[in-house]
């Protein structure tokens, strides 16, 4: 039997991976995937608290997360397509537009 | 035999994720988390998840991830491959990550698994797992479901708009 923690630690080693892709590189593709392994970091926690409190709400929310991940993929790519249309750049510094 | 298989999954896990972090190649971070969710799924299926993990292949593998190859094929890479990857002061970046790693840590430390719900492996094996998770999720959750469904029609409409050529009028 594989202890509780063992996930938990993958869990967050996965979930700091995203963070760290996500503040240092400047590839948006890259910054969009890195959520995306964020995301999959928080599941696998909320898979396994769920098996080891026995109870399938925990798995219900990764369910909803994965729902939601599809519809945050969909429109920040239809986003990164305009962008990509009207500036010809997928570097985030040089998109500064709004920057005040 | 069951931990070498957590082994093996969390290792191949954890090491994608590297990869696809600091490839300079888009194609090849895309191509690298492919196999990072399919080592996922594994894990779900370690834990007794099967439905999770089918969804785990089937939307994320099969779905976000050639979404997300088609847009990278459409856009034009070539000089982006040419920058540095990397913001400066990456370095203290990732001393933030590890931090972030330290306080997940610390606030877990007291955590004990002392409330059991009426899921056990056995029902959920009487139950099977796919009609065990509908119960929940159709009787529960009905109102998060509909939910869910009218954020995937908000996000089909907002694609198409975000996406499509303006006319000259």
């Amino acid at each position: 039997m594989v202890p509780l923690y063992w996930y938990l630690w993958l869990g967050s080693a996965v979930f700091a991976i995203g963070v760290f892709g996500f503040i240092a590189r400047r590839n948006i593709i890259i910054m969009f995937l890195s959520i995306e392994l964020m995301l999959n970091g928080v599941n696998i926690s909320l898979v396994a608290l769920s098996h080891y409190m026995q109870d399938l709400r925990g798995q219900i929310l990764v369910f909803f997360v994965i729902a939601v991940a599809a519809a945050e993929a969909a429109i920040g790519l239809a986003i990164i397509i305009a962008m990509f249309r009207n500036r010809a750049t997928l570097h985030a510094d040089e998109i500064a537009g709004m920057k005040g | 035999m069951v931990e070498w298989f957590f082994g093996y999954l969390a290792g191949a896990t954890i090491l994608l994720s590297i990869l696809v972090v600091l490839g300079r190649n888009p194609v090849h971070s895309v191509l690298w988390m492919l196999l990072m969710f399919l080592h996922v799924a594994g894990l779900y299926l370690l834990l007794n998840a099967e439905f999770l993990a089918a969804t785990q292949v089937i939307v994320y593998a099969g779905a976000i991830l050639v979404l997300f190859l088609f847009v990278v094929m459409l856009l034009n890479l070539k000089e982006e491959m040419r920058v540095r990857q990397f913001t400066g002061g990456w370095l203290f970046r990732g001393l933030i990550a590890l931090g972030i790693i330290y306080v997940l840590r610390k606030g877990l430390e007291g955590f004990r698994v002392e409330f059991k719900g009426p899921w056990s492996i056995e029902a959920v094996e009487r139950a099977t797992h796919t009609k065990a998770l509908g119960q929940v999720l159709f009787t529960d959750y009905i109102l998060p479901f509909e939910v869910a469904s009218l954020v995937l029609l908000v996000a089909i409409i907002g694609a198409v708009f975000l996406a499509k050529k303006r006319l000259r009028s």
